[in-house]
Parts: structure tokens; C-alpha cells; sequence
């Protein structure tokens, strides 16, 4: 347990746990009763300005609005598809929220049961009814490439601070990917450069509470990245 | 009872040579299933026990979905070989009613507002039964929902307590559950010492009862720190090398 930060160390916590009974105020993956917050999931703990939080180290995706996710279709009917989003509920796409002009029962035209997109959390209310959208700039149908799934709450360690790790995954393998905030990731390129690249994803996906992850990974794409790879 | 068994001697030690207040050897471990959302095994003297979680997921059939919250199916399921006697295979009234009582237990600490209209699915096998099963089941099954990140007030331990020689014990074994007076299975939340699961087969007197009740409070709250151990341990690495982002 060597101090490399000067931030205090993360501490493991599982349901029922006290996090605290001085004033804190609860976040999320948290409860309150009789005026002591203590944990509702298996996480890791962290206070940010006076909210002590619960950060899951498993779980469901649960949407967020204005999310962006990386969605499988499922289901059509006449006027909507349904998207798979790896969350607890059925994900309907309306034909409004679509970049096309849709007539009523052509819908599979456009889009096809297996066929991936990228898409945004248009809402989810109070009765968790979700809704997304492909309305908004830079959702669209993605072509051929590959779809891995990881757990959502890696999404920002396989993003990396300022996307640093998802670039250098990028560059070295020479793909396209795009993560979603549920988890889904998307991978086009050359087929050895797939599999380098979504192995490199399942390492941060396995390892992400590891120090020295970044070097892990960068060591595993140097060692198996194709030629062009700096 | 009628019979020339012994179950316990003049020292007080049982046949397996425990104390009247002593668990057998257990053993949890979370996350051995990777393709359940979360998954635990348990071990308690002979009886081996997996439990899965998938979920919370869309409610089928639909007509079970409750809008205001989640529902917790569970399904307690003996394996054909976990008994000396090869039991049918598929569900009968013993394990219907066991599967009710554990997602009852279960519904009583998980946070199931959270989840309107889906459905929260435990699968607990017996693989090898030696007594008090329901208890190792829900015990694995709690352990299990945790691992699965489901949000939840506590975990649930839970023990059955028994008489047998006249002689309140702890965790009762095969021999002393099918020879002795009485069975008492308990779960409780150990924060608020809530009970979520109680049924007794067989006669005590109160005193017993409360003595019994005593027993099994105390010792839920050993397996309570076994549980989260177990919890722990999946992710120790966490601990030893932390780095902020």
C-alpha cells in the first residue's frame, strides 16, 4: 500500500457499510438511515465537496440523459426499433428521433435487427421509460466493425484522463473505436488489429484498479501492434 | 427421542466433535460465474452451494412487473445427486416454498424502488446438501446480489439453530437435523438485528426459543463477516494498488 498520490487511498466498500455519521451529505450508491449514510452497493468510496459517494465496481448501466451509447437494434415495429443498451430496460428508438424520413412500416429499411449505432439518451424519466435518439450530431449507423462489452464502470478508465488511453489504443492499432457510457464498444480496422485492440480493452476492463495501467497496456500494444505502430 | 444415538457427549462436544455454538468450516467465494451478472459459491461443512444474479433486466412475464418497483424471483433448486437418496429432479413443494421465503428475505434489503417494472432473478443450486441449505443458499444468494452491484441496505447471514439430545446447537448437520427435536433457520439484516426469515420445525419451550434466537443472531453476524471477506477479497488488488485517475 505504497502512497504514490496525495490523495488518500480508495477504500472497498460493500452494502451495508458506514460511510459516515458526520454531516456528509449522501451521493449516489448510497442510503440514509437514522442519520448515517452507509453504502448500498459493493464499491469503491469517494468524498467529492461534502458528498460521499459510492463508486460501483460492477452493475447495470443505468441511462443517463444525454449519454452517449454505442446500441445494438434488437426489434422493429412499424414506427420504432428497440435497442439494446445494455441497461435494465428496453431502449425504443421513435422514427422521429432518426436522421432519415421514415414512412410508417418502412422502418427496416434503415435500420436492421444486429445492426449497430451510436446513440444519445434522449430521457429517462422518474419511471425509468428510456428514450434515445440519433437526432444530435455524430450519432449514426456504424458499419461492419465489431462490438465488445465491458462494464460501464471502466468506461472512464478505457477512456483514460482526456482521452489519453482510448488515442493511444487508437493510434497503435491503427482502428476506429467508439465507447459508449453503457459499456459497448465499437471496433473497426483490420482484423488482427480488432483483436489486438479488444484484447487491450479486456485488460483495463480486468485490471483497472491496477497502478501502472497505462504502462501495462502500452507495453502489450507495442509487443503485439502491427508494423506501423510507433 | 427413542433412540440410543448420541449426538452429545458428557463434554458437551457433538458427533463431528463441534461445540454446541460452533459453525462448521465455511467457506464463500463471489464472482465464480462469469456469464451471471453476479455470481457466489458457499461452503458450509458439507453443503456446497452456488447462487447467481441477473439483473435487474425487463420483467417477463409481463404481468408479474410491478410499476412502483422491482420483484426478486427466486429459484431454489436441489440437483438430483445433492442427497443420499437421488431426489426427482425439478421443483416440488419444498423448494416453491424455499424459493418464496429467500426472495421475500432478499426483497426486505435490496433497494427495489430503484428498479420500477424489472425483475431482479436469484438461482440458487444445491449441489451437495447436508442440512440447512436454505440458510447457505440465501447467504450465497446475498452475497451473489452484492457481487452483481445491486444496490441493497445490507447483506443478509443467515444460520439455523436446532435442538437434538435435548441440547440446543448451532448449524445443525444431517444427522442432528433428521434425529433431533427441532430446526429453527433465521435470517437477519446484522445492521438493525432485523429478522427476515424464520420458521421452526419441531417443539422448544420459549426459554429455548429465546436462547435459540440468541444463538443464531450471534452467530449470523460471524458469517456476516465472512460474507463481506468474501466481498473483499474479489477485489483486493483494488486495495493494494490504488491510483487516482
Amino acid at each position: 500500500m505504497e502512497d504514490t498520490n496525495t490523495k488518500p487511498k480508495r477504500e472497498v466498500v460493500v452494502p451495508g457499510d458506514l460511510l459516515d455519521d458526520k454531516g456528509l451529505r449522501p451521493g449516489s450508491g448510497t442510503y440514509v438511515q437514522e442519520g448515517k449514510v452507509y453504502s448500498s452497493l459493493l464499491g469503491v468510496k469517494s468524498i467529492r465537496s461534502n458528498y460521499v459517494n459510492v463508486i460501483p465496481l460492477s452493475g447495470r448501466y443505468l441511462p443517463q440523459t444525454a449519454d452517449t451509447v454505442v446500441g445494438k437494434i434488437i426489434d422493429i415495429g412499424p414506427s420504432n426499433w428497440l435497442v439494446d443498451i445494455n441497461a435494465p430496460y428496453p431502449a425504443p428508438l421513435h422514427v422521429n428521433e432518426v436522421p432519415w424520413r421514415v414512412e410508417f412500416g418502412d422502418t427496416a429499411r434503415f435500420l436492421k435487427v444486429g445492426d449497430v449505432i451510436m446513440a444519445k439518451i434522449l430521457m429517462m424519466d422518474e419511471t425509468n421509460k428510456i428514450q434515445v435518439t440519433m437526432n444530435e450530431s455524430g450519432m449514426r449507423k456504424l458499419q461492419g466493425g465489431h462490438v465488445i462489452q465491458i462494464s460501464y464502470s471502466k468506461v472512464p478508465r478505457v477512456i483514460g484522463k482526456g482521452g489519453s488511453m482510448i488515442q493511444m489504443i487508437k493510434n497503435m492499432t491503427d482502428s476506429r473505436i467508439f465507447v459508449g457510457q453503457n459499456g459497448m464498444i465499437w471496433i473497426e480496422g483490420e482484423l488482427d488489429n480488432i483483436l489486438v485492440a479488444s484484447r487491450a480493452i479486456e485488460m483495463i476492463d480486468e485490471g483497472a484498479q491496477s497502478s501502472n495501467l497505462t504502462e501495462r497496456v502500452k507495453e502489450y500494444l507495442e509487443s503485439n501492434a502491427p508494423a506501423e505502430g510507433q | 427421542m427413542d433412540s440410543d444415538i448420541v449426538m452429545v457427549d458428557e463434554k458437551g462436544k457433538r458427533a463431528d466433535g463441534r461445540e454446541a455454538d460452533e459453525l462448521r468450516p465455511m467457506k464463500i467465494e463471489a464472482g465464480v460465474l462469469p456469464n451471471a451478472d453476479g455470481s457466489a459459491y458457499l461452503e458450509i461443512g458439507k453443503n456446497k452451494v452456488l447462487a447467481a444474479v441477473y439483473g435487474p433486466r425487463e420483467c417477463h412475464p409481463r404481468h408479474l412487473q410491478d410499476p412502483t418497483k422491482a420483484i426478486v424471483q427466486c429459484k431454489y433448486n436441489m440437483q438430483s445427486y445433492s442427497v443420499g437418496d437421488r431426489k426427482r429432479p425439478g421443483p416440488d413443494r419444498r423448494s416453491v416454498e424455499i424459493s418464496k421465503i429467500i426472495s421475500e428475505a432478499l426483497e426486505s434489503v435490496i433497494l427495489t424502488e430503484l428498479f420500477p417494472r424489472a425483475s431482479i432473478d436469484v438461482y440458487i443450486e444445491i449441489m451437495q446438501a447436508n442440512a440447512g441449505t436454505r440458510c447457505a443458499g440465501l447467504s450465497a444468494a446475498s452475497v451473489a446480489l452484492a457481487d452483481a452491484g445491486i444496490p441493497m441496505r445490507d447483506l443478509v447471514p443467515s444460520v439455523a439453530v436446532g435442538k437434538a439430545d435435548g441440547k440446543l446447537l448451532l448449524d445443525l448437520n444431517k444427522e442432528e437435523d433428521n434425529f433431533g427435536e427441532a430446526d429453527l433457520p433465521l435470517a437477519i439484516i446484522p445492521k438493525t438485528d432485523e429478522v427476515v426469515l424464520l420458521q421452526m420445525d419441531g417443539h422448544m419451550t420459549k426459554e429455548e426459543f429465546d436462547a435459540a434466537m440468541k444463538m443464531g443472531v450471534a452467530a449470523c453476524h460471524q458469517i456476516y463477516e465472512m460474507q463481506r471477506d468474501a466481498l473483499r477479497r474479489r477485489y483486493s488488488v483494488t486495495e493494494e494498488e490504488e491510483v487516482e485517475e
